[in-house]
């Protein structure tokens, strides 16, 4: 699939600000105080991510002025209750942060309201991974660790965004927020792994002989292509990646993604505050560019059954 | 509404497409894009038609395909054309976050409302067919509307109001009717000649049905008839007493 740089931003981004979100009302509900600056950056950055998300989710439409429309079939579309959702987290999470932020009050009744807000954010995360876990075509989306890696992914890059603002405003923590930072990468590693074992060792569910019904003659080959330049399908679903380059952005995604951020923070319980802000800096800077390699290939792997018309044997 | 229509239609229109018969020759594909580009899904825009790299939107394609039995050393080549399956179960109508992308509830006919289409692109993306193509210059999806605004159109004489594609094919080798009729004539076709449905295992129900190339008919031998040299006293007197000559 083509991995398109408006929707990579959009679920990266989106999901490490949910991830934010659910990461502040947990904090509030084990006891942190209402600090002030921190709950102006820690909001503050949750909203942008999730704004400049789905502002960006709105890129690639054809028709961005209708968007709206998109938020009536939850019936039946997965990408619509994404829309719903979405809309849906803001009025909690709003009324969590303006009582933090303006009232400086985090507990009781708002706790609840954060909560809230935090399901309502876990949620969403999880619909935007329906949104592809629920495609058919496409087996390497169409399985149970699509959705478990969105929401490691969200609760990983939160959770490393919400401990660097804890340091650079000097709020105190415990080392149960670090420690659970750490066993979210360990288990984001291996459910990043789960998935790319899952995708590599997978049986195809169709092939050129399914796609053709002419199996019954032998193995299925294309001779000709219906036209000689590519078409929207050949561009949006015939985008492929080199085993070699994926191989190698495979070990890029998990090192920067997971196990240095997992080093970075584990290590910052045994170093002054100074080099703790620092360390999660280098986190964040490697969590960062390890995170879209992770979602790029997630696009840029998948393949989709229509090519089975155009010389894939099997997906 | 994006859901499935809840009480599927009794009548499912439909193509039967004969991969015996089909020789290749596009112009199903042509007569659709001449059709359909004034049609309800006007127009099919071309970008570039005359560059370096002409791409537009089309409803048909026409893929050739060669089904190798290494075991056996036969090989068959068939001309595949492939439009939309107007599947009953539609996966690219029910992840349409707008509504634009319905199945008709009288016929089953799987439809785009370009109003409120807003170029998302998901449809295309559940649909294993590549039956849906994105027009870059509207910014909605397009697709094969069975010749929506043909098939019901009293103006026309009734032996037209069949798709563009199936008018225009100049072997017959597609079929259009109701395939849920069982006594219709391309569900008569379907049955006495195997038709089968693309990717079952997709889940789609597809309408559409493809009747298979007919087993070949091989004759007495598999290689084709070889002139050889008479050399075996057949020939008349003069004949050997000339061939004695010349071979001196």
């Amino acid at each position: 699939m083509h991995p398109a740089k408006s929707v990579i931003y959009f679920t990266t981004a989106s999901g490490a600000g949910y991830g934010l979100m659910i990461w502040l009302a947990l904090l509030a509900a084990f006891g942190q105080g209402p600090h002030r600056l921190f709950g102006v950056a820690g909001f503050g950055v949750a909203f942008f991510l999730i704004i400049s998300g789905l502002l960006s989710s709105t890129a690639h439409l054809g028709r961005p002025e209708r968007a709206w429309r998109a938020l009536s079939q939850w019936r039946s579309s997965w990408l619509s209750r994404e829309g719903v959702l979405a809309i849906l987290t803001f009025m909690p999470a709003g009324v969590f942060a303006f009582f933090w932020v303006v009232l400086g009050v985090n507990g009781g009744l708002i706790l609840v309201v954060g909560l809230l807000a935090a399901v309502l954010s876990l949620l969403t995360v999880y619909t935007t991974s329906m949104i592809y876990a629920s495609l058919k075509t496409i087996p390497a989306w169409s399985n149970s660790w699509t959705s478990i890696n969105y929401l490691l992914m969200a609760l990983i890059s939160g959770g490393i965004l919400a401990l660097m603002l804890l340091q650079v405003f000097g709020v105190e923590y415990g080392a149960v927020v670090p420690a659970s930072v750490v066993l979210l990468c360990a288990l984001g590693a291996m459910a990043k792994l789960a998935y790319w074992r899952t995708i590599d060792v997978s049986p195809a569910r169709s092939t050129a002989q399914s796609a053709t019904g002419l199996g019954q003659f032998g193995k299925v080959h294309m001779v000709e292509s219906p036209h000689s330049e590519d078409n929207y399908l050949l561009k949006e679903m015939g985008f492929s990646i080199a085993r070699k380059h994926a191989n190698a952005l495979r070990r890029v995604a998990l090192l920067c993604g997971f196990v240095l951020p997992m080093a970075l923070v584990a290590a910052i319980g045994t170093v002054g505050p100074v080099m703790a802000m620092a360390l999660l800096f280098v986190a964040v800077l490697f969590g960062a560019p390890g995170l879209t390699v992770e979602r790029w290939l997630f696009f840029a792997e998948a393949k989709h059954v229509v090519t089975l018309y155009y010389g894939q044997s099997d997906v | 509404m994006t859901s499935l229509p809840t009480n599927p239609s009794k009548v499912k229109l439909g193509l039967v497409i004969d991969l015996d018969i089909c020789v290749g020759c596009h112009a199903c594909a042509v007569n659709c894009k001449e059709w359909n580009t004034s049609g309800k899904m006007a127009p099919l825009t071309d970008m570039q038609p005359y560059g370096a790299k002409p791409d537009g939107v089309w409803f048909n394609r026409v893929h050739t395909f060669e089904a190798v039995d290494e075991q056996a050393g036969t090989s068959r080549t068939v001309h595949f054309p492939r439009s939309c399956l107007h599947c009953d179960d539609a996966p690219c109508v029910t992840v349409c976050p707008t509504g634009a992308s319905y199945k008709r509830e009288e016929d089953g006919i799987v439809l785009i409302n370009s109003d409120t289409c807003i170029g998302c692109k998901l449809c295309s993306w559940a649909c294993p067919y590549g039956a849906r193509e994105y027009d870059e210059d509207e910014g909605v999806m397009k697709k094969c509307t069975l010749c929506i605004d043909k098939i019901y159109n009293e103006n026309l004489p009734l032996e037209s109001r069949v798709p563009a594609c199936v008018s225009t094919c100049p072997t017959g080798a597609r079929s259009f009717g109701d395939l849920a009729d069982q006594n219709s004539d391309v569900s008569k076709l379907v049955a006495a000649r195997g038709g089968y449905a693309l990717m079952p295992e997709q889940g789609t129900a597809p309408v559409n049905r493809y009747l298979p190339p007919r087993p070949k008919k091989l004759g007495n031998s598999l290689a084709p008839r070889m002139l050889e040299y008479s050399d075996d006293n057949s020939a008349g007197v003069l004949a050997r007493w000339v061939d004695k000559i010349l071979s001196a």
